[in-house]
């Protein structure tokens, strides 16, 4: 039952590379039932999007875009839509766990339940927190500092298109051949040609590569964004607290990602090109990968949760409706935690066995980067502190994460000391810890994110019924799913097990269903929010732009903001720029409008991702004639793209004059 | 050589002064590539001679042509990199010197870490050998 | 770049004419943040060069294989290649074309030296049986040496591509621009080259 059902290597055939009609899954009745769920939903989209003619506004005003506000969107929508397929693994895997006890074998065999867990973690990693982060930043970084787009707008379309392009891969993986079966990190040996032969390990590493690019290239056009755009006034000093979070994530996206780039390429070579970096034979060392790939994975959990940091920093402000406290204080934190994000990586191997000296100085500086954090839960505590604070929903997010997070981030310090490490490695403690601080932090943030800029974006406010429905569903149901694994993880159950011995532990792993089917519900109530939002948005519209009685320079102009976000560069005197010019009586001004000048879209970037796509799926098969079309193909259109020099237009002074008596009409008609 | 050549014999006094106003972006003085190539040649051609005679110790040897790699890659950043403190009010500098720190921590931490695992967990062929 | 030039007054809270925002202002930084990133897979490479660098699993050494002076020979390329870049730079800023072509021609030469010495020894090791599937020290080697060489040859490839771009466009803003993004990528790789003869080669004959 619990053979690996890896087709063994067949021949590789000149044209169609090892893919052999036995890769398509249609063995196993699960994946069967999905993919053709999938395949009617999509078709019913498909058909839907040609029937309202919509195919035409798609590729004009959102694929080939390069407003960052779009992309930013696209960037969000994609998050959420990997979630659904991350979650209905984690449900798949808590149901697993429930049942496979007193000789069950559960209803997920060993070479499925090993690629649901790997395509879990992967998925929450790279195509769930990643695109949601990156799409916040992209959203709100230009609005923040007062700028038209980002530093590289068409930079900004191809790195969306390249982490979809990873994003599609994965999923593809799923009816097409098989996903890796070797936990989230893919650790050699067993990630090695050798232990998996197959072609799950190549669908992991090619869709990690070319999503990265596209990670590491958004990176390095928010850097410059920041460092170059901000508008007049606006020194380093008194950029919003998001700003200098996202900056500091940015830095340690473009610090960091090149080496999960080059072990990646490593491993590709030892499994490509018969090397021997991280075999067991020849000299190669397995447990170098492990180094390598958490010099990236260490920095990778502060590249997720520092914008998150920053977006709390937000809310806590708005809805306490005072400045934050210790503005520099929560500076100088991020900044220590982005560089001693690169003094820590060791604590995920403690148990490695590198001796006493190196494990005390890691475990040492774990335990030394929780202090700039808990400097930060102190700042909120004391904006919140005598401030009136509104309990709206990006509010109640942020309190929940104040305290799931604390929780999480004491049990990380605990798991911070190598002796307690060597009795917690690789248990569900692990897995309950991490889980807490990621959906505790990040997750959380999201959420309040979402909540809090939605109106910005879209120039209505969610619905709060439904909200509610779904942040208590969300949190309770946390807490049932993860608690239990802290239990069962001091018992010594380590992770990643399929099916159970001992039935006294089953009560713990059916609590833990239960929350995961809560956080179903929960991930229900929020489709349900933005579905009776979107029904409901003339009741929940916001003609002011500025619902929540905002500090920072995105709540000045329009929701949603105009192509061109201001039409007047605004001059920021203060950290919280829009308060201190409600406060000084800023009149908007009506007329004297110019041209602005504006990039234009361009559908380069879907063609290359769309070519990397080819590129990454002929290498997974070994279609080598198809990899080799598809690289020069790629090669082909960027040097082609080059030599167009007419990249940007005007949009003429009439048109802004038209766009911004609308908004002057839609004010007189609020404050009337 | 080729044509270039030509050209740039006229040229060599006026350097300095055509990169006077370039106030936006420095691309250095023909001065300073040459000074700049004179330096890294000298500091090349003495490691690789110091490798191939030997006449040092190898211990010695080791530590002088790392000294002379650094003092090398300096030089390139001065004089072909055009870097200082000024260029991108500073963040270039910034950015460089923040990579130097991060490549510093993970190639060293990488060789501690690495070397004091090889040390405690010995290969299995070591192992025998002490046996 | 934000600072105000004159100071602001405090009641001022937007511009009344758009701010004049050169085109491409942000390039050469964006492209400098991503060589940074670049000089990070160098890093790992070299890390790993250091860690299995003397894992030779029965095979050759560095001692059998290296030949200094075929890499002396080589060094002698990059270090020429990246003064006639710098001179085609000056080319540029003195807004002439055709030296500017000249000069980047002789640094394409170069490069093409530089990729074809080292073409020859990768060739002449697989030869001899050290191929980079012989031992983990092999392995190292060929990776760390061969994403340099694949890195100059991508250079290649942009060079000769801005080429065609001057021809037609002649020295616009956008194409000094590129040329500037190049020269950073071309003195670049001569800064790690320097990593490469070092550690790999020099150090490797001390073993």
């Amino acid at each position: 039952m619990a053979l690996p059902m890896t087709p063994s290597i067949p021949t590789v055939s000149p044209i169609l590379g090892r893919f052999t009609i036995e890769a398509l899954p249609l063995h196993e009745p699960i994946v069967v039932a999905t993919f053709v769920a999938v395949a009617l939903g999509g078709a019913a989209l498909l058909g839907a999007l040609t029937w309202f003619k919509l195919w035409g506004y798609l590729w004009k005003e959102w694929f080939t875009t390069v407003d960052h506000k779009r992309i930013g969107i696209m960037y969000m929508i994609l998050g959420i839509v990997m979630l659904l397929r991350g979650f209905s693994d984690a449900i798949m895997m808590r149901a697993q766990q429930a049942m496979a006890f007193n000789g069950s074998e559960g209803y997920l065999n060993a070479h499925h339940y090993d690629q649901v867990f790997t395509a879990h973690g992967v998925i929450m990693i790279f195509f769930v927190a990643m695109p949601i982060v990156t799409g916040l930043m992209n959203y709100v970084v230009p609005l923040q500092i007062g700028a038209r787009d980002v530093s590289f707008p068409f930079l900004n379309n191809f790195s969306f298109w390249m982490t979809g392009a990873g994003a599609a891969i994965v999923m593809m993986s799923l009816f097409v051949g098989e996903f890796a079966q070797t936990g989230w990190l893919a650790m050699p040996p067993l990630s090695g040609i050798g232990a998996s032969p197959g072609v799950g390990v190549d669908y992991y590493i090619w869709s990690l590569q070319i999503a990265g690019i596209g990670t590491l290239l958004s990176g390095v056009n928010l850097i410059a964004t920041i460092v170059k755009m901000r508008a007049p006034g606006m020194s380093m000093m008194k950029m919003p607290i998001f700003c200098w979070t996202a900056l500091c994530t940015n830095i340690l996206i473009v610090a960091a990602f090149p080496v999960l780039t080059a072990v990646l390429a490593l491993l590709s070579l030892d499994r490509y090109a018969d090397t021997a970096f991280f075999t067991n034979t020849l000299g190669g060392n397995p447990m170098m990968y492990v180094n390598l790939i958490w010099i990236w994975g260490h920095p990778e959990v502060y590249i997720l949760i520092l914008p998150m940091f920053g977006v709390f920093s937000e809310v806590v402000s708005t809805f306490s409706g005072k400045r934050l406290f210790g503005y520099t204080s929560m500076v100088y934190a991020t900044l220590v935690i982005t560089v001693l994000a690169y003094l820590v990586w060791l604590h995920h191997f403690f148990t490695m066995g590198s001796g006493a000296s190196v494990n005390s100085f890691f475990g040492i500086t774990t335990m030394i980067i929780s202090i700039p954090t808990g400097a930060k839960i102190f700042n909120w505590l004391f904006t919140m502190y005598r401030g009136r604070v509104r309990f709206e929903l990006p509010m109640m997010w942020s309190v929940a994460f104040m305290i799931t997070f604390t929780l999480g981030g004491m049990t990380g310090v605990l798991l911070a000391v190598p002796p307690a490490d060597f009795v917690l490695h690789n248990s569900l403690f692990l897995v309950a810890h991490f889980h807490n601080v990621i959906i505790g932090g990040v997750l959380f943030g999201a959420f309040a994110a979402i909540n809090y800029w939605w109106p910005k974006a879209f120039g209505f406010k969610l619905n709060q019924f439904w909200g509610k429905v779904s942040f208590w569903f969300w949190v309770i149901g946390f807490y049932f799913a993860f608690m239990p694994l802290y239990v069962l993880g001091l018992m010594g159950v380590t992770r990643r097990l399929r099916t159970f011995d001992d039935p006294s532990l089953q009560i713990w792993f059916i609590i833990a269903g239960f929350g995961a089917f809560l956080v179903a519900i929960g991930i229900g109530a929020m489709l349900m929010q933005f579905y009776v939002s979107i029904r409901d948005r003339e009741q929940l519209r916001d003609p002011t732009g500025d619902p929540w009685n905002g500090r920072t320079l995105e709540w000045s102009t329009s929701s949603p903001p105009p192509d061109y976000n201001f039409a007047f560069t605004p001059v920021i005197h203060d950290n919280d720029a829009w308060w201190d010019m409600k406060a000084r009586g800023y009149q908007r001004p009506v007329n004297g409008y110019a041209d602005i000048h504006m990039p234009s879209n361009t559908g380069t970037g879907m063609i290359l991702g769309g070519l990397s796509v080819a590129f990454g799926v002929a290498m997974i098969w070994y279609v080598w004639w198809l990899a080799a079309l598809a690289f020069v193909g790629i090669l082909a259109v960027a040097i082609g793209h080059t030599f167009n020099y007419k990249r940007d237009f005007h949009i003429p002074a009439t048109e802004v004059t038209a766009i911004e008596d609308a908004r002057t009409a839609r004010l007189v008609g609020a404050a009337a | 050589m080729s044509p270039p050549s030509l050209h740039t014999a006229g040229h060599v006094e006026a350097g300095p002064q055509d990169h006077a106003h370039d106030d936006e972006e420095s691309h250095g003085s023909r001065k300073g590539y040459w000074v700049g190539f004179a330096l890294s040649a000298v500091l090349t051609a003495i490691p690789f001679w110091l490798v191939m005679t030997l006449t040092l110790g190898k211990q010695a040897t080791a530590l002088l042509i790392m000294a002379f790699a650094a003092v090398q890659m300096v030089v390139h950043m001065i004089f072909f990199l055009h870097m200082n403190r000024r260029a991108e009010g500073g963040w270039s500098i910034m950015a460089l010197l923040f990579t130097i720190v991060i490549v510093g921590i993970a190639l060293s931490g990488s060789l501690w870490v690495m070397y004091h695992m090889n040390a405690n967990m010995m290969p299995m062929q070591a192992a025998s050998d002490m046996g | 770049m934000t600072a105000p030039v004159v100071p602001l007054d405090r009641d001022q809270f937007h511009l009344a004419e758009e701010p004049h925002h050169p085109e491409g202002s942000s390039t050469m930084l964006g492209f400098w943040l991503y060589l940074m990133s670049d000089c990070l897979i160098f890093a790992m490479l070299f890390a790993t060069y250091g860690v299995l660098g003397t894992s030779y699993a029965g095979g050759p050494g560095p001692k059998e294989l290296f030949e200094l002076p075929l890499v002396a020979v080589n060094t002698a390329m990059l270090l020429f290649s990246s003064i006639t870049y710098g001179f085609a730079m000056l080319s540029m800023t003195e807004g002439r074309r055709g030296a500017t072509q000249g000069w980047l021609a002789v640094t394409a030469l170069f490069g093409l030296a530089f990729i074809g010495i080292e073409l020859y020894e990768f060739t002449h090791l697989i030869m001899e049986g050290a191929g980079p599937q012989r031992s983990a020290f092999l392995s190292s080697f060929f990776t760390l040496v061969g994403t340099h060489g694949l890195h100059v040859t991508f250079g290649l490839i942009w060079l000769v591509v801005l080429m065609v771009q001057v021809q037609m466009k002649g020295l616009i803003p956008a194409n000094r621009r590129r040329l500037m993004c190049l020269s950073l990528f071309w003195h670049f790789l001569d800064v790690v080259w320097i990593g490469v003869f070092t550690f790999v080669y020099l150090m490797g004959m001390l073993r």
